[in-house]
């Protein structure tokens, strides 16, 4: 199944859950002497995608790109800057109080960790029931019978309700997770690196399952993930991040067929392989250094200093991102308006 | 599509092996001899101070022989003290107001340090730093001179002392708690709460705080420990309800005798440092037994 | 081929708190030579680090104890060797680089002092000799201005850097073996890569054997030679890396290399369901039951599996696996 492209249009097509534009978390660090300035953290500078309706967005990057901030500010668990956030077509980014909480049975998160993400005084199926209680959904009986409902989509016993979290493994207790995320009937799901605390064959189980969940209920999912194996095969549509900016978004196929951008073709590049091909690919770009933290980052492209193809142009002036092609939006000044990219043109 | 087998197996019956995060502590808990022993005597200590003025119905300031009588003589178990009052009705009568103060005391520290400790470290921002600050300026007040302050303000009571003593013990566990608050507001278990929409009581009060009873537990059985020995201490300084029989006051006005008689002064001194001692004990045995690290042995 | 280090019948068994003992490694064998890499995979908890430890001889005791088997060095049996040489084979013939670089290094002394120690200790160098060799480490590990991290603390390096210094550390001696436990899952992809590179270039100049444990075959396929795949503490299938990849025998192997998405150059269109590996690792009280411990989770168990521990078994050149699937017409010992 593969969900349509998102689009950069100006005007996007009413399909998309959730279009967020020019979306901003800045966060203050103390300051290091009575006179010195606050430094600031650009975690999220000026991100702006959409999502269509039951389709897969991913957001790849290293640590400290910002794709976790930007998935917890567009559920409102990270302030908010600057920018819109539109699900449904309605603006959540200003919302409060109230309004905000009618707004939470439409978008669910699942954690990394599925030690922390459950709260170790709870049984399994209060953890399960307590969206339902929160945000008022069905009545008593009908909470009941849907927290047992949950538990066995999700690949669990009902009877399993009345344990509590440190009875189950890992995998189970994502279980547990996810069915806290599906319990409001949701249209957006934000998935933060839903795998990645698991051991490997666990890890198919719970991709497996989210996909089924998805094509049954038509859910929308966020997808945040540094493991390139897995966004190719969850999302439909992917957006690398650098430094709090998306620099590379495309669908799935173009993306890892085509990446344009320097920096999407090195974390490529870097994934170890089994497959000879991809090892021995002629364009593999080797990064030096660790990513440059977003603090105060400076002016011009904030990949220039790890890039092998940098410019002068480039440490001085930012690139915009701009559409080539069908969608393949690229934030780099060196790839050229017919979409030939730098590693392929100083071939 | 396989699908999982769950961990445990079907035909296991699930429900029993359920075991209450409480029940492992009461387990962890009895594997300590000493935490236990000081748990029965406290229960005893406890015991006697409600049963004893109904077996001895006097006025424990009343003389009832002659003054400064050793232990054992006349039928006077550990004696008489200065003005002849019998020593073993002092001691019954006594700890009524040692222990009310005692627990009393605990409970102001713990309810003001909770307030203080949980709205600062959960909201952080402006409402720490005013919440902190008045947390730092009654932290370097010598506390003895601010609880004498106190009660000489109010006149000396029962209440007078707890409120006083509790003024002046809460900032350490303000500060254990919003260190508790702040560790524990960053897992993700309190962002789902939040995603689903909790509002803030919640997850302060039955999302967090539970998460930040362990600690919290043992700090409070260690302030009841402090404010007898308070309690003591500001009875000994005359400042006590004269209407109230209290160790630390037997303590205070036999001391002038202690040459010529040990045991008005040795007598109440023991059952402090007794009590003092099982409450240590158990706060001990509680700390042992929330701590994951020797739950595994 | 003359193995450096040769593991044979290795058994390491721990006492469990209900008096029961618990065989975490059984009967594991293996050799490697020099210059070359050996990866380990398998899931957590199927004694993948437990072998590593062993070699070092850091199987706590108790409750654990090496029960029996050998571990040569160089013909050398370490289970024999006194406590006095084992403390001059770790760090300095044998040394091992850990999966969490923050708590590994001393937060309170400065890099060179640390990469510094291990010189001083087993080589005798002066404090200022000490000094000269730990800048050379830095510098060999491609740390930018070593003489001025070398007096840096832990804290102010980054995630990679300090992997750096790790591996700095435990090739500060030149050993001939280093034992590498998942050394980059704390770290990102581009400087994962980064590590891999410099792990391969130092291996050819030093000449030194590498145990690389990971869970990730895409790892063992850049780094390794061949492979040891483990389940519940037993080696269930060794091959040549390449080998292991196009044509898994072991019914684990191949579920280990399925159930994970593979990134791929041309990604296709049609994505089917992972194949999953049912359930979970068995836990420590669970093993040496008696017959395969897969075979809960085997799709393809057969009635004699849950009851015969099948034998290590050829099933291609230089192949071998342990499975009655290939092993049907042999009766059980």
């Amino acid at each position: 199944m593969t969900g349509p492209a998102a689009s950069a249009a100006a005007n996007p097509p009413p399909d998309n859950l959730l279009e967020v534009r020019g979306l901003k978390v800045h966060f203050s660090l103390p300051r290091k002497g009575p006179f010195a300035p606050a430094p600031k953290v650009h975690a999220v500078d000026g991100v702006s995608f959409d999502t269509a309706r039951g389709a897969t967005l991913g957001l790849v990057g290293e640590s400290g790109s910002g794709k976790t901030t930007t998935a917890l500010a567009v559920m409102r668990l990270a302030p908010v800057t600057e920018g819109n956030i539109l699900l449904n077509g309605q603006e959540i980014g200003p919302l409060s109080g109230e309004a905000l909480r009618r707004q939470r049975r439409h978008m669910q998160i699942i954690f990394q960790d599925p030690y922390s993400s459950l709260n170790p005084r709870l049984r399994a199926g209060e953890i399960v029931r307590a969206p339902l209680d929160q945000l008022d959904v069905g009545d008593r009986e009908s909470r009941d019978d849907r927290v047992a409902e949950l538990f066995r989509l999700v690949g669990l016993r009902p009877e399993q309700q009345a344990l509590f979290p440190h009875q189950f493994s890992g995998g189970q207790r994502q279980r547990i997770g996810v069915a806290r995320a599906l319990a409001t009937q949701p249209d957006l799901i934000v998935c933060d690196e839903p795998v990645s605390a698991l051991d490997v064959a666990i890890q198919a189980q719970i991709l497996n399952l989210l996909r089924r969940l998805q094509e049954e209920f038509g859910l929308t999912y966020l997808f945040i993930s540094h493991d390139l194996g897995v966004v190719q095969y969850m999302c439909d549509d992917v957006a690398v991040m650098y430094l709090g900016q998306v620099v590379e978004h495309a669908d799935r196929v173009s993306l890892f067929r085509e990446p344009l951008h320097p920096y999407t073709n090195a974390l490529l590049s870097a994934v170890p392989s089994a497959d000879p091909v991809l090892r021995d690919r002629a364009s593999r770009i080797r990064l030096v250094g660790d990513p440059p933290s977003p603090i105060d980052p400076p002016p011009g492209c904030r990949f220039a200093s790890r890039c092998p193809f940098a410019e002068e142009r480039c440490r001085a002036e930012e690139p915009a991102l701009r559409t080539i092609g069908e969608g393949h939006r690229v934030r780099c000044h060196l790839v050229s308006d017919d979409g030939v990219p730098p590693h392929r043109a100083s071939n | 599509m396989t699908e999982s087998t769950p961990a445990v197996p079907a035909e296991e019956p699930v429900v029993i092996e359920v075991e209450r995060p409480w029940r492992e502590v009461w387990r962890m808990f009895r594997a300590n001899r000493a935490a236990v022993a000081g748990l029965v005597t406290l229960l005893l200590i406890v015991l006697v101070t409600v049963l004893g003025p109904f077996v001895y119905p006097v006025d424990p300031f009343a003389a009832a022989g002659p003054l400064l009588l050793p232990p054992g003589e006349q039928g006077f178990l550990l004696g008489t003290d200065q003005q002849g009052r019998d020593l073993v009705i002092g001691l019954l009568y006594g700890s009524q107001s040692t222990l009310t103060v005692g627990a009393a005391a605990a409970a102001i520290t713990i309810t003001i340090g909770i307030l203080f400790g949980a709205l600062a470290g959960y909201y952080r921002g402006w409402v720490e730093e005013v919440l902190m600050r008045i947390t730092e300026f009654f932290q370097v007040l010598p506390p003895l001179l601010l609880a004498m302050v106190v009660v000489l303000l109010f006149s000396p009571s029962i209440y007078s002392i707890s409120i006083a003593i509790g003024v002046v013990s809460w900032p350490a566990t303000a500060r254990l708690v919003r260190a508790e608050f702040l560790r524990l507001r960053e897992l993700d278990f309190v962002k789902a709460e939040r995603a689903i929409g909790a509002r803030n009581a919640r997850i302060i009060w039955t999302i967090i705080l539970p998460n930040a009873a362990p600690p919290l537990i043992v700090s409070a059985a260690l302030s009841v420990g402090i404010a007898i020995l308070f309690e003591a201490g500001l009875a000994f300084l005359q400042l006590s309800d004269p209407n109230v029989m209290s160790w630390g006051y037997l303590i205070s006005v036999n001391r002038p005798q202690i040459l010529e008689a040990w045991w008005p002064v040795t007598f109440p001194g023991l059952a402090i440092f007794i009590t003092v001692l099982s409450v240590s004990l158990i706060g001990d045995g509680l700390n042992d037994a929330f701590n994951p690290k020797l739950r595994q042995r | 081929m003359s193995a450096l280090l040769e593991v044979r019948g290795l058994s390491v068994e721990f006492d469990l708190k209900d008096g029961a003992v618990s065989r975490v490694i059984d009967g594991l064998n293996f050799e490697l030579a020099a210059g070359r890499t050996l990866g380990i995979v398998g899931e957590s908890g199927c004694g993948k680090s437990m072998t590593a430890l062993a070699i070092m001889r850091l199987v706590p005791v108790p409750p654990g104890r090496i029960a029996e088997g050998a571990i040569r060095l160089a013909g050398e049996n370490l289970l024999d060797a006194s406590e006095a040489r084992m403390r001059e084979v770790r760090g300095n013939d044998v040394s091992m680089i850990f999966q969490e670089p923050m708590t590994s290094l001393n937060p309170v002394y400065t890099i060179g002092d640390q990469i510094g120690e291990t010189v001083r200790l087993h080589q005798g160098l002066s404090r200022r000799d000490a000094r000269d060799r730990a800048i050379e480490m830095l510098r060999a590990v491609s740390i930018p201005a070593p003489e001025k991290r070398v007096d840096e603390y832990p804290h102010q390096l980054s995630g990679g850097m300090r992997q750096r210094v790790m591996i700095a550390m435990a090739l500060a001696c030149r050993p001939q073996v280093l034992i590498a436990d998942e050394p980059t899952t704390a770290l990102d992809v581009t400087v994962q890569a980064q590590i891999f590179d410099l792990l391969k270039e130092l291996q050819q100049q030093t000449e030194a054997a590498v145990i690389l444990i990971t869970h990730d075959m895409g790892a063992i396929a850049e780094m390794a030679q061949r492979v040891v795949v483990m389940y519940a503490g037993r080696k269930v299938e060794e091959a040549p890396v390449d080998e292991m990849l196009t044509n898994p025998k072991h019914p684990y192997t191949r579920g280990l290399i399925a159930c994970v998405p593979h990134l791929e150059a041309d990604p296709a269109l049609e994505r089917p369901p992972l194949m999953e590996i049912p359930g979970v690792v068995p836990s420590v009280a669970e093993l040496g039951r008696g017959g395969c411990p897969f075979a809960p989770r085997c799709a393809e168990a057969m009635d004699r599996c849950p009851q015969d521990m099948p034998p290590e078994t050829a099933v291609g050149e230089d192949h071998t696996a342990a499975c009655w699937l290939y092993s049907a017409t042999e009766a059980a010992a």
